[in-house]
């Protein structure tokens, strides 16, 4: 692993719709390095796609506002930047591809064409140097009949092939960080995992760090060093995969891990993976957000906000009852253990 | 395309057809013996009845109707009784008046509706966008007689800085043509600049929150292009049927803002040959405008596939 290249520091980030005040990123902390691969997991709605997005300042505003927290990108805090440099980072240093490459692909602008806008707005090159940049890009993710494919537009390509042309348009200026929110949660199961393997390959060749957000711990697994996981806008775990995966310390981890396992085994998509629903962001929560589905809850609980505390080297985690090898950890741990070597 | 070309044009002509027919018995059902208009009060029975037999008006309707449609086949628009000319020529020369007049409200309602309803869009919920949403409420609703009158009463009659009917000419000068333009351009706009600023703010909010949008952001493309290029082209196509839509309303406008102001076009020329029971004036004119709005939905129909490559017009793959 290189150099720091992201550090998120304490991040809050809000929602006001009408009266309506939603909290979604509640003091959020991670850091992410050279050549890193970082994986962000965690139910739908736990601020995954907020946090990225906060990262590359897109949050839209209104209705969203970062209203406190650092983010630091090569060791300058980004979170106050203007507009118009920001603009040079995005596509360029930083970039991001989305979860549904048939709607984050203008369907009314040819490949080609999107392709170059991205080089020529951070590339001082001509029309005719864009163009086989572009050229070069997309054979280099793998698309067949390149030449020809430049001219077409986005709805005469497959789902996978779209992903490729989205990675080929994020990849086309070198950045240095590359923001993947669920890449291939709408793909097909093979096609899935082409499109991994692909950014690995690509990460090796460019040498760029991962922002891997994903729901699929198979993915984690796969691809990642290290790995956040998020519920209601905190983060409630983090570590390096190895870590995380031998030792998982939080419940809502130890939830996620089942419920992984459980559809691993059925093949069944929708499972009920851990009983209840998130709290409703636009109330203050007082305790652990957690707490209402924990089969562990305590008084304390509901009372008070467990700090992060560090277990081993680099090993986090937010729960009242994890600050040391609790008979909680020991009750769970055969459990884990024996389902997880099984995935 | 070319299938769909022919396919189309072919389905013009019976649009005409029925259009033909139709007007063809308005103008016998309208009270009136265009004889008599023709002659005056102080004609006879007698001469009235004589005049009326050399116009043929005394022929079976059946043998009329047939007569003007073999007339219309061979392009034969028939003659004005009360202007002594075909009524070709007479078109000829009022047509593009109100071509003017329509395509100079249409520039108008574009200028101000479609940038009203991308900083409404952008400014969802904000002072200006109530503005906005309020004012294209009252506009599409507007009476264009009563604001006609409004206008020419405060801009003509209170403040005396424009004209309150005719048409100036462009030979002498800029100002000259447009001084009598101005006016009945705006009150014909109204309408349109409404439903433009209606329709640009609906369809671009349903696009600003698209992941291209936010994609065209990530890769660093300014504020003014994700708009105005990633995101108006997008917003276009419900834009291009309203814009068809409202040329053809502009002509029907048109008609009722040209008597308002005495604007030389087409609709004053309807108007005077109805008063004047000018039977083939009113035909012809009326035929007229239904061709001008069937050409201009074929050219939106058109516009569709080159500005959304996804639209396939005919089942051929159209490319
Ligand atoms: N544009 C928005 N307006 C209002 N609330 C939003 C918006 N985007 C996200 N949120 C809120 O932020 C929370 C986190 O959303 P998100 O980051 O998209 O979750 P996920 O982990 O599934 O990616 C959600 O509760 C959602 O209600
Ligand atoms: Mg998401």
């Amino acid at each position: 692993m290189g150099e720091e290249l992201l550090r998120v520091e304490d991040l809050f980030v809000e929602f006001k719709t009408g009266s309506i005040v939603t909290k979604a990123i509640n003091g959020v902390s991670f850091s992410l390095h050279q050549n890193e691969t970082l994986g962000i997991v965690g139910e739908s709605g736990s601020g995954k796609s907020v946090t990225a997005s906060a990262a590359m300042r897109l949050i839209p505003n209104p209705p969203g506002r970062i209203t406190s927290g650092s983010i630091v990108y090569k060791g300058q805090d980004i979170s106050q930047l203007n507009e118009s440099k920001m603009r040079k980072l995005r596509g360029n240093e930083m970039s991001m591809i989305f979860q549904d490459p048939t709607t984050s692909l203008n369907p009314v602008f040819t490949v080609g064409h999107q392709l170059m806008e991205s080089i020529r707005i951070h590339k001082n090159l001509s029309k005719r140097e864009a163009k086989q940049e572009s050229l070069r890009m997309l054979e280099l993710v793998g698309i067949p009949a390149a030449k020809q494919r430049l001219k077409m537009y986005p709805h005469e390509f497959s789902g996978g092939m779209r992903q490729r042309v989205m990675i080929a348009i994020a990849l086309s200026c070198q950045p240095q960080l590359l923001i993947a929110d669920e890449p291939t949660t709408a793909l097909d199961v093979t096609v899935q995992a082409q499109i991994l393997a692909l950014m690995k390959d690509l990460q090796r060749e460019f040498g760029m760090a991962i922002m891997m957000i994903t729901h699929d711990l198979g993915v984690v697994w796969e691809t990642c060093d290290s790995i956040i996981v998020m519920y209601a806008g905190q983060v409630m775990e983090r570590g390096s995969v190895r870590q995380v995966y031998d030792k998982p310390l939080h419940p809502y981890t130890w939830g996620l891990l089942d419920s992984q396992i459980a559809s691993d085994q059925n093949s069944q998509e929708v499972l009920p993976a851990i009983p209840g629903s998130p709290p409703d962001l636009s109330f203050d929560v007082q305790g652990c957000p957690f707490a209402d589905r924990c089969p562990y809850v305590e008084e304390i609980c509901r009372e008070s906000k467990p700090a992060r505390v560090a277990i081993e080297d680099g090993h986090e985690v937010a729960c009242h009852f994890q600050t040391d090898t609790s008979e909680l950890t020991r009750k769970e741990e055969a459990n884990i253990g024996a389902s997880a070597t099984g995935s | 395309m070319k299938g769909f070309l022919l396919r189309r044009v072919l389905q013009i002509v019976p649009t005409l057809l029925v259009v033909a027919i139709i007007v063809f018995l308005i103008t016998r059902i309208m009270p009136g013996n265009p004889a008599a208009v023709l002659l005056g009060p102080q004609a006879s029975v007698e001469d009235i009845e004589a005049y009326a037999q050399q116009l043929g008006l005394n022929d079976p309707i059946i043998s009329q109707f047939f007569q003007y449609i073999i007339n219309l086949i061979t392009f034969d628009f028939g003659n004005s009784l009360t202007y002594n000319q075909p009524v070709i020529t007479l078109l000829i020369e009022r047509f593009p008046n109100t071509i003017l007049l329509a395509l100079s409200a249409l520039v108008i309602a574009m200028v101000i509706g479609v940038p009203a309803g991308i900083i409404a869009a952008k400014r969802q919920n904000s002072f200006i966008d109530y503005l906005v949403t309020t004012f294209s409420l009252v506009g599409v609703s507007m009476p264009i007689f009563w604001l006609g009158l409004m206008l020419v009463l405060f801009f003509s009659v209170n403040l005396g800085w424009l004209p309150a009917t005719g048409m100036g000419s462009f030979d002498d000068g800029l100002w000259a043509g447009l001084r009598h333009l101005i006016l009945p351009s705006i009150a014909l706009a109204t309408i349109p600049a409404a439903e433009f600023a209606r329709i640009i703010r609906s369809s671009m909010l349903e696009v600003v929150s698209q992941d291209y949008i936010k994609a065209a952001r990530s890769k660093g493309v300014h504020e003014f292009f994700v708009i105005c290029k990633h995101g108006l082209k997008n917003a276009l196509t419900p834009l291009l049927t309203v814009i068809g839509l409202q040329f053809s309303n502009l002509l029907g406008g048109a008609v009722l803002t040209e008597t308002i102001f005495s604007w030389p076009g087409m609709g004053l020329l309807i108007v005077d040959a109805i008063e004047r029971r000018d039977y083939m004036v009113v035909q012809s004119t009326v035929l007229f405008i239904a061709i001008i709005y069937v050409v201009i939905n074929l050219i939106v129909d058109i516009l569709y596939k080159v500005v959304n490559p996804k639209v396939n017009l005919d089942t051929g793959g159209g490319k």
